[in-house]
């Protein structure tokens, strides 16, 4: 394997990995932080609610900062190229998720403020969600870029409709990990109203998937003839349906999974359109900003190569210890 | 204002702020690996009260270092994506590995600590601490090496383009400043604990507040107190003997040295005439010489020996530099009175030493902002030392007014943040350990 291009493929699944462990994840904790005013109507519940991600929601950030390290580290012109150029959104996902860490926090020592902490929940798991849909949406869609690698677009160019409606698809797809993961981890009347909201976000997201598939093969002709593209559509919907038959049957254990199985089909739509480009440039394909004219050094991708391959499965491995450390339903007590 | 000065201030501002909160994490999780062993060992609540209380304090600490430390791995690309396009080679893997190796341990098992003590069995929530510890030290490890690396690049190559290329990971990683800078850093970020620690415990044992474990609380700050600015002399002793060697400039601009001197003075305050090249202020002759080799005679190289343009801004880091440097030399008055104090058995009842204790929390705050004050300024005009001037690693595509709101934006936010955290900081004291 010394060929530069094995490891420039290797690590735009990597990324994409990592990215995916992100929204899967962090997804939840978004997805609840939104959901809390909506389906937590007394203190108590809020706090479970709150409970059920506190010990965990941390780690899950961590997949971000990984993946944007790995960016930096592998495709540094990506980095570079989507965070200058995207300045203005950057700095609100930044502060939103500023507020998304600290509202928990505020709201369990600040009992008088609670109201206030938990509108800064709400939006900043919103603001942080929406704007990560509308920069990818950018990056696979496309956006101006020079011959310098540099965005040359302006705010407006950010807010066009295809990258809004990836804005939309993410939105959706978070708050039915949000509920999902609500509903494996609450009891009794919260639990009825956590079902309820996801039996409503799952005929939502029955929606924005279907625009979504339509788009992307409306965009990109090419996946009518990439088998991945027919895989992602299939998971999806197994996905959804499953999820379906499990909110009948009242299986609070599947739907979390059966979420994150539609969320990754989502995903895998969006790397086969994607690939092999970061960065799409959007009206000269040369200027495009792809995994061999982006990326760093053989060298530096076997070292990150090395400490990828040993280090994420030993982070996957006592993540998943963690993870059962805190299983079962989540209590409404302080700590 | 240019857009330079406007992202040189937004990274200094956001930076200096994110630093106050990982000076008090890992010092905190150093004092919660102590108590709870202790509490594995011998099985005495007021080690586990002590555990269960800085937990309740480092889960707001640490909270408010990650949000704010997500900002710095991004602004690398929003700010400087210059030097971002030309580094990602060596800088980027050390921010990758950091999330990997280090930020996944730490954010993980905090959890653990802070909402597990009844989830878990006595050794596991030990190992947690561990854990904790270990994964905040790491942290520490890859980004002070990163930054040690703009000091003190080594391991690289650079290619026709003028992009710098990876060429010995291990060099580049342990390069000349990286081992002595975190040393300096650990160091620093236990002192601040110990005097925080030390600070709180003397505001309960002096109210007569929490019993045995506020005087337990009190013991182990006071010691730690004592030690850690004495260690810290010795390490920051260390670390000025590299800079002398491997940043002449910078070292120069510490002390005012204008000219190469045999023999060159060490000030204990003053003031740099810039414009006339000239130092003055009380000094003790050729100290500074002495404190390099131990030879009152040995040349210290002065900063005309370097081209005028490559000059830091030589008050702003001897003043810094020398904030610093007293800010220690109180630290160690007071940590050892505390010792004497202590050993004599007079410390519970030492009402004035113990009224003055809270009021130096603030102390070692002053002394690490002013020390990456002289290391960070000290370093310009480049942003990698001798390889790649700042002005030529800023983002190109954003804009002075850009700049100039998202600076307001964070300048606000972080207002609000710090107003938050000293609020229910003291509220987290006012409540205290478990009676």
């Amino acid at each position: 394997m010394e060929n530069i291009q094995n490891f420039q493929l290797l690590w735009f699944f990597l990324i994409a990995f990592l990215f995916l462990g992100y929204a899967l994840l962090d997804g939840f904790d978004l997805g609840i932080g939104i959901l809390l005013p909506f389906v937590g109507k007394s203190k108590e519940e809020k706090d479970i609610l709150i409970n059920s991600i506190g010990p965990v929601w941390d780690g899950n950030e961590v997949w971000l900062v990984t993946g944007a390290g790995a960016l930096f580290a592998a495709f540094p012109h990506a980095y570079a190229t989507a965070l200058s150029g995207f300045y203005p959104a950057i700095l609100f996902v930044l502060f939103a998720l500023i507020f998304r860490a600290v509202s928990m926090e505020f709201r369990a020592h600040d009992e008088g403020r609670a109201w206030l902490w938990e509108k800064a929940l709400l939006a900043g798991s919103g603001v942080a969600t929406l704007f990560f849909g509308v920069a990818l949406g950018n990056v696979i869609y496309g956006v101006p870029l020079d011959y310098k690698m540099e965005f040359t677009g302006s705010v407006l160019t950010l807010l066009r409709p295809v990258p809004l409606l990836f804005g939309v698809v993410a939105l959706a797809a978070i708050l039915m990990q949000g509920a999902s993961y609500a509903v494996l981890k609450t009891e009794d009347d919260l639990q009825l109203r956590c079902r309820r909201a996801l039996g409503i976000i799952l005929w939502v997201n029955m929606a924005t998937a279907a625009v979504y598939f339509v788009v992307m093969a409306f965009i990109f002709p090419s996946l009518l003839s990439n088998a991945l593209f027919y895989v992602a559509i299939l998971l999806s919907m197994l996905g959804l349906a499953e999820m379906l038959f499990s909110l009948r049957n009242e299986n609070d254990q599947a739907l979390f999974w059966k979420s994150s199985l539609f969320f990754l089909g989502l995903w895998i739509a969006a790397t086969a359109a994607h690939f092999p480009n970061l960065i799409k440039s959007v009206d000269a394909p040369h200027l495009s900003i792809t995994i061999y004219n982006g990326s760093t050094t053989l060298y530096t991708l076997q070292v990150m190569s090395v400490i990828a391959l040993i280090g994420m499965p030993i982070v996957i491995a006592y993540t998943i210890f963690v993870y059962r450390i805190f299983k079962g339903k989540a209590q409404a007590r302080h700590y | 204002m240019d857009a330079l000065i406007l992202a040189r201030l937004q990274f200094a501002f956001t930076v200096g702020f994110h630093f106050l909160f990982p000076a008090m994490t890992m010092g905190t999780s150093l004092v919660i690996l102590f108590s709870e062993t202790m509490y594995l060992v011998k099985k005495e609540e007021a080690y586990r009260k002590i555990t269960d209380f800085l937990a309740r304090l480092l889960g707001l600490i640490f909270v408010v270092g990650t949000a704010t430390g997500i900002t710095m791995e991004f602004s690398f690309g929003m700010n400087w994506s210059g030097y971002s396009r030309v580094v990602g080679d060596i800088f980027g893997p050390m921010l990758a590995a950091e999330a990997v190796i280090a930020f996944f341990l730490e954010a993980v098992f905090i959890g653990v600590l802070i909402f597990g003590r009844n989830k878990v069995s006595p050794k596991v929530y030990w190992l947690s601490a561990l854990l904790v510890f270990l994964g905040g030290h790491l942290s520490a490890f890859w980004i002070l090496a990163a930054n040690s690396w703009m000091q003190t690049p080594a391991g690289y190559e650079i290619f026709a383009t003028g992009k710098i290329v990876l060429s010995n990971f291990s060099e580049a990683l342990l390069n000349s400043s990286t081992v002595i800078r975190f040393f300096h850093t650990v160091m620093a970020s236990w002192m601040t604990c110990a005097i925080m620690i030390a600070g709180i415990a003397g505001y309960y044992v002096r109210k007569k507040l929490h019993g045995e474990t506020a005087k337990m609380m009190l013991k182990i700050g006071v010691i730690l107190f004592a030690v850690t600015p004495l260690v810290q002399l010795s390490l920051g002793h260390l670390h000025a003997i590299q800079v002398i060697e491997t940043q002449p400039e910078k070292a120069a601009a510490m002390e005012g040295l204008f000219e190469t001197t045999k023999g060159a003075p060490l000030y204990l305050a003053g003031y740099v005439d810039e414009q006339n090249e000239k130092t003055y202020g009380i000094y003790i002759p050729r100290m500074l010489s002495f404190l390099y080799n131990f030879n009152l005679n040995s040349e210290i190289k002065g900063l005309r020996e370097f081209p005028q343009d490559n000059w830091p801004p030589v008050n702003l880091v001897f003043q810094a530099y020398h904030v610093m440097v007293g800010v220690g030399m109180l630290a160690i008055f007071m940590g050892l009175l505390g010792l004497f104090l202590l050993i004599k058995n007079k410390l519970f009842d030492a009402n004035k030493y113990l009224y003055a204790l809270p009021f130096l929390i603030p102390l070692p705050h002053i002394a690490h902002e002013t020390g990456w004050i002289s290391a960070e300024v000290g370093r310009q005009p480049w942003i990698i030392y001798k390889l790649m001037k700042t002005a030529d690693g800023a983002s190109v595509v954003v804009s002075a007014n850009q700049l100039v709101f998202s600076l307001i934006m964070f300048f606000l936010i972080y207002s609000l943040l710090f107003a938050m955290f000293v609020y229910l900081f003291f509220k987290i004291v006012k409540n205290g350990p478990e009676e």
